[in-house]
C-alpha cells in the first residue's frame, strides 16, 4: 500500500484535519503536523475516549436543546457533536455512513428514531462494515424508511431490498437483477413494529410468522435465506468489495484510487473480515490525499469547521434553518442516495455558505464606534487581520490578490475623513465574509 | 418540512443591521444611501430600466455595471421559455389518470382503485378519467392547452430512481452522461454571461440543467436572494459584492467550480436585486400556505414579466411520489397543490399577456407497478405520465394509455407508447427552434410529432 513520504507540514495538517474531522481548533494544524504523519493518523483512527469540550449546546436565551422534540434540534446536537467531540474522524464516518445509508426524517417523521440509528452509526463508525449493515436493516428509522417494516410474506414490498443492492452494497446494476431484487424481498420479510397514538412508531420485531421461510434463489444461489443471509450474500457478492472501497475513497480523496491500490484495499478490506478501520487508515495515509487535487468541504463539515476555528459552540438555533440553504441539513438528506457530493457548489447553496458564515461571524463583527481610525489604512494588513479571525488558513496567492485588490478599491472610495476611518473596519467585516466563500476555504 | 422561525429570525436580524448600519450615520452625513437593495421594490426596478430610478445611488461612485447589464438584457428579452417541473419518485400515472372501471384495474388494486364516479372524465379517451385532485389540470385541458402523454417512458425501463432520473435528466439512457439534456442546449443556444438563462428553483441545482460551458443558476426563493454581511454598508458593501466575481479559479476542479459559482453568484445579485421582498403584483391568487411551490412559481411569472432572460427552468412539484405506503392520502394533498399552482400559473401567465412564451413540461422518473404492494402503496414501475401545459400547446394526447389488459410488460408495469426522447427532439426544435442532432445523442433515430399549434 503506498504511504505519503513527502513534508507533513501545516497545510498537509490542516487537509487532513479537514477531510477526516471538522477543520482545525485555533493551532491545531501546527500541533498536528508536529506529530509526524502516522501519529497524526494514528491517533484519528485510534482515538481517546470520547470527551466534549467546551460548553453544552443552547439556543439563543441559553436554554438546553431538545433534539429529541424540538424542530431542528437534532441538527443542533449532532452540530454540536462535530465541534466539540474529541474525536474528529468517528464524527465525521457518522456523517458518511448518514450519506451512505442515507435516511431522512421526511418519512421517518421521528427525531428519536432517527438519532438512534445515528448512534448506530457511530458506535459502528470504524468497526465492522458487517455488522454496521445487519445493525442498520433492522434499525427502526431504515425500517420505517424504505417499508421493512410492511414487507411481509403475503405482500413483499422490494423497497429495502433494491436499495441494500444498489447503494449500500454493489451499485447500479452491480451483479444482479430485478429477480435477485424481488427475491431478496422475500428474505427481508419478517420485521414489524406498532403504531401507538401519540407514540408513533414503537415496538420494533422480528415476527417469524410473516416472514417467507420458502426456498429464494439470490445470484443464483438457493436456501431457506433469511434477513440476515441477504446481508451476508451482499457482502461475500463478487462485486461488493470494490464498491465499497471506491466508494468509501471518494469521501476522502476525489480522483478514483489506481488500480493496484483498490486491488491491495479490497484485500486489506476482505482479509479483515470487512473492517473499516483499517481501510480508512490506509486511505489517510495514501499519497492521494496530500498531493492530490483539493475537494469541496460539505457544507455540515464547513459549518462545524467556521465554528471550531472561533471556538465557538452552538448558541444559537440558526444553524437548523442556515442548513437548509447551504445544501446540507443533517437527517434530511434529499433522497435514499444521500447527498451528491459533486454538486454541493451552486449559486443557492453558495447563498447558504455565506449566511453562515455571516452567523459565525455576526457576534465578532467589528463596530465603528469601537473601531474607527484604529487599523491600519495598509490593504494588505487588513486582510491578515481578517486571516486570522480563520486562524489563518492556507489560501492561494492569487485568491489573496482578489481580496487585497478588493480592500484598495473599497480604501480609495473613502474621500471624506469619516470615511478613511470607519471603512477599514467595513472593509474587515467584508473580508471575512469573502474569505469564507473562496475557492480556497470552500475546500480542502 | 418549514419552520416560521427561519422567516422571524432572519427579518429581525436584517432589521437589526441596518439599524446598525445605520446608527450615527446621518449626522455624519446626511444621504448616506441604505444597504444595497434595501430600498427597490418591483416597480422601482421598473422606473429604473426607463432610466429613473438612478437617484437611489445618486451620483456616488457605487459600479452599477453588473446591474446595468442585467438590464439591459432584460430589456432585450422575449425568446420561449421552457419550465420542467419534476414529479419525484415516479408518480404513479394510473391513479393520476385512471382507467375507470376497469375490472382488471380493480383487481390489481383492491384497496387503492380510484371508483368510477371520482374525478372527471377525459375527454380523449374514454376509459380514462382524471384523479379527482387534478380537477384544475381537467379545466385547462378542456381549454385545449394540456398535452398528455399517458405512457410516456422507454423500452427496457430501469426501475431505480437514480439510474431512471439520470437518464430522463441527460435525455438518453446513458449512464456516463455528465450534463443534463437543457444544459447542453443552453450550451448551443446560451450566452457567457447570464446564468439566468438556466435557473432551478430550487436549494441544489437540477442536473438536467447542468451545461458544460455557460453558466446556470439555482435560487431556492428570488425575493430571498440576499447577501448580508453583518457591519458591512454603502459602497464596501457593493465592493463587496462585486468581489465575488473575481476570485481566481485555482488550480484543481473544485477551486475552478468554486470560483464560477461566486462569478455567477455577483452577477445573478445583480439581476435579482430589484426582487428583495417579493412584492410581486401577481393579478391572480396562488394557494396559500407554507410551501414554497407556489411562491416559486408565482415569482416567476413576475420575473418573466419583468423581462429577465430566462429560457429553462425546472422546479420540483410540491410532495413526494415515491409511495410505496400509503399512497391514496400523500397523492391526493400532492397532485391538488401541485394542479392548482400551475393552473394559477397559467392564468397568471395569461392576465400578464405572457402565456405564448411559457411551455411547462410535467414528468417524473417512472410511473408505479400495475399492482399495488400490500402496504397501500405501489413500488417502481416503468412508464409514466408527462404532461405539456400552455397556451400554445395542441392539447391532443401523444401516444396512448396501452390499457392493462394487454399493456402491462412481464414485471407487471406498464409500458411505453412515446419515448421521452421524441418529445424531447420535438419540443427542442419546435419550441426552441434548435436543431435536436446537437442535444440528444442518436436524434435522428427518434420520430418528431408536431406539439405546438
Amino acid at each position: 500500500m503506498p504511504v505519503y513520504r513527502g513534508a507533513f507540514g501545516r497545510k498537509e495538517a490542516e487537509r487532513l484535519l479537514w477531510r477526516a474531522g471538522f477543520g482545525p481548533r485555533p493551532g491545531e494544524a501546527a500541533r498536528v503536523a508536529r506529530k509526524g504523519l502516522k501519529r497524526a493518523v494514528d491517533d484519528l483512527v485510534y482515538p481517546p475516549r470520547v470527551r466534549m469540550s467546551g460548553k453544552a449546546p443552547t439556543d439563543e436565551d441559553g436554554a438546553p436543546i431538545a433534539p429529541r422534540d424540538a424542530w431542528g434540534h437534532d441538527h443542533l446536537w449532532w452540530l454540536d457533536r462535530m465541534v466539540r467531540t474529541n474525536q474528529p474522524l468517528v464524527e465525521r464516518m457518522t456523517l458518511i455512513w448518514h450519506d451512505w445509508f442515507a435516511t431522512s426524517n421526511e418519512g421517518v417523521g421521528s427525531q428519536k428514531w432517527m438519532l438512534t440509528q445515528n448512534q448506530t452509526m457511530r458506535t459502528n463508525a470504524l468497526g465492522s462494515f458487517e455488522r454496521l449493515l445487519l445493525a442498520l436493516t433492522h434499525d427502526p428509522a431504515m425500517l420505517i424508511w424504505l417499508n421493512g417494516n410492511q414487507n411481509t410474506r403475503w405482500d413483499p414490498n422490494e423497497n429495502y431490498a433494491r436499495e441494500l443492492m444498489e447503494l449500500f452494497t454493489l451499485g447500479a446494476g452491480q451483479g444482479y437483477t430485478e429477480d435477485d431484487v424481488r427475491e431478496q424481498a422475500r428474505a427481508l420479510t419478517g420485521w414489524r413494529n406498532d403504531w401507538r397514538e401519540g407514540l408513533g412508531d414503537v415496538n420494533f420485531r422480528y415476527d417469524a410468522n410473516r416472514h417467507d421461510g420458502g426456498v429464494k434463489v439470490i445470484f443464483g444461489q438457493s436456501g431457506r435465506f433469511t434477513w440476515i443471509d441477504a446481508c451476508r450474500l451482499c457482502l461475500r457478492h463478487p462485486a461488493h468489495a470494490r464498491f465499497f472501497v471506491r466508494k468509501l475513497w471518494s469521501y476522502f480523496i476525489p480522483t478514483p484510487p489506481p488500480a493496484a491500490t483498490e486491488a491491495a484495499l479490497r484485500t486489506l478490506y476482505r482479509r479483515s473480515g470487512y473492517q473499516i478501520r483499517p481501510v480508512v487508515s490506509a486511505i489517510l495515509r495514501h499519497p492521494g490525499l496530500y498531493t492530490g487535487p483539493r475537494m469541496v468541504k460539505p457544507p455540515a463539515v464547513q459549518v462545524a469547521g467556521m465554528l471550531r476555528a472561533r471556538n465557538r459552540t452552538v448558541d444559537t438555533e440558526v444553524w437548523s434553518w442556515v442548513s437548509e440553504l447551504d445544501g446540507q441539513r443533517l437527517f434530511l438528506p434529499p433522497n435514499v442516495a444521500g447527498w451528491n457530493e459533486d454538486r454541493w457548489l451552486d449559486t443557492s447553496t453558495m447563498r447558504g455558505r455565506w449566511t453562515a458564515a455571516n452567523y459565525v461571524a455576526l457576534p465578532y463583527a467589528l463596530d465603528t464606534d469601537q473601531w474607527r481610525g484604529k487599523l491600519s489604512l495598509d490593504p494588505s494588513k487588513l486582510v491578515d487581520s481578517a486571516l486570522s479571525f480563520w486562524g489563518t488558513p492556507t489560501i492561494a496567492p492569487e485568491s489573496r490578490q482578489a481580496l487585497t485588490t478588493f480592500a484598495a478599491t473599497a480604501l480609495g472610495d473613502a474621500d471624506q475623513s469619516w470615511e478613511r476611518a470607519e471603512y477599514p473596519v467595513l472593509i474587515v467585516n467584508a473580508l471575512r465574509l469573502l474569505i469564507a466563500v473562496s475557492p480556497d476555504y470552500v475546500t480542502c | 418540512m418549514s419552520c416560521s422561525c427561519n422567516e422571524f429570525s432572519r427579518a429581525s436580524l436584517f432589521r437589526r443591521s441596518v439599524a446598525e448600519a445605520g446608527r450615527g450615520l446621518p449626522a455624519i452625513e446626511p444621504g448616506m444611501p441604505l444597504p444595497a437593495g434595501s430600498g427597490l421594490d418591483r416597480r422601482s426596478f421598473l422606473a429604473r430600466t426607463a432610466g429613473l430610478a438612478l437617484a437611489v445611488y445618486g451620483a456616488g461612485k457605487l459600479p452599477l455595471g453588473l446591474f446595468d447589464e442585467g438590464i439591459a438584457r432584460a430589456q432585450s428579452a422575449g425568446g420561449p421559455i421552457l419550465v420542467s417541473v419534476f414529479l419525484e419518485g415516479g408518480a404513479d400515472s394510473l391513479s393520476m389518470l385512471f382507467p375507470a372501471g376497469n375490472t382488471r384495474y380493480h383487481q390489481l388494486r383492491p384497496t387503492l382503485a380510484l371508483q368510477p364516479n371520482e374525478g372527471s372524465p377525459f375527454s380523449e379517451d374514454a376509459r380514462l378519467r382524471w384523479h379527482p385532485s387534478l380537477a384544475p389540470l381537467a379545466e385547462l385541458h378542456d381549454e385545449g392547452k394540456v398535452t398528455v402523454l399517458p405512457a410516456v417512458g422507454y423500452t427496457n425501463a430501469d426501475q431505480s430512481h437514480f439510474t431512471s432520473r439520470h437518464y430522463w435528466e441527460v435525455g438518453a439512457t446513458d449512464a456516463h452522461l455528465r450534463t443534463g439534456w437543457l444544459g447542453r442546449y443552453l450550451d448551443v443556444a446560451g450566452a457567457m454571461d447570464n446564468p439566468l438563462q438556466g435557473l432551478a428553483l430550487s436549494s441544489s441545482l437540477h442536473p438536467a440543467l447542468a451545461s458544460a460551458n455557460v453558466p446556470v443558476a439555482c435560487v431556492s426563493r428570488i425575493d430571498e436572494y440576499d447577501f448580508w454581511a453583518a457591519g458591512v454598508w454603502g459602497p464596501v458593501q457593493q465592493r463587496m459584492l462585486d468581489a465575488l466575481g473575481t476570485f481566481p479559479p485555482g488550480s484543481s476542479a473544485a477551486t475552478r467550480k468554486a470560483a464560477e459559482v461566486t462569478t455567477q453568484v455577483a452577477r445573478l445579485r445583480g439581476q435579482l436585486l430589484p426582487f428583495d421582498g417579493g412584492n410581486w403584483g401577481s393579478p391572480v391568487p396562488y394557494p396559500p400556505g407554507r410551501n414554497a411551490f407556489p411562491a416559486r412559481l408565482a415569482g416567476l411569472a413576475a420575473i418573466i414579466a419583468a423581462g429577465l432572460p430566462l429560457r429553462c427552468v425546472s422546479v420540483n412539484a410540491p410532495g413526494m411520489y415515491d409511495t410505496h405506503a400509503d399512497q391514496a392520502g400523500e397523492l391526493t394533498d400532492s397532485l391538488a397543490l401541485t394542479a392548482n399552482t400551475l393552473r394559477a400559473f397559467q392564468r397568471d401567465l395569461e392576465a400578464r399577456g405572457i402565456a405564448d412564451r411559457v411551455l411547462v413540461h410535467v414528468w417524473s422518473e417512472f410511473g408505479r407497478r400495475g399492482e399495488e404492494n400490500g402496504s397501500d402503496g405501489t413500488d417502481h414501475g416503468a412508464a409514466g405520465i408527462g404532461l405539456l401545459i400552455g397556451s400554445r400547446v395542441r392539447g391532443q394526447m401523444l401516444g396512448e394509455f396501452p390499457g392493462l389488459e394487454t399493456g402491462l410488460d412481464n414485471d407487471g408495469n406498464l409500458m411505453a407508447t412515446f419515448d421521452y426522447r421524441t418529445l424531447y427532439c420535438s419540443l427542442l426544435e419546435q419550441w426552441f427552434a434548435t436543431d435536436a442532432a446537437q442535444i440528444i445523442p442518436n436524434a435522428a433515430g427518434f420520430p418528431r410529432v408536431p406539439l405546438l399549434r
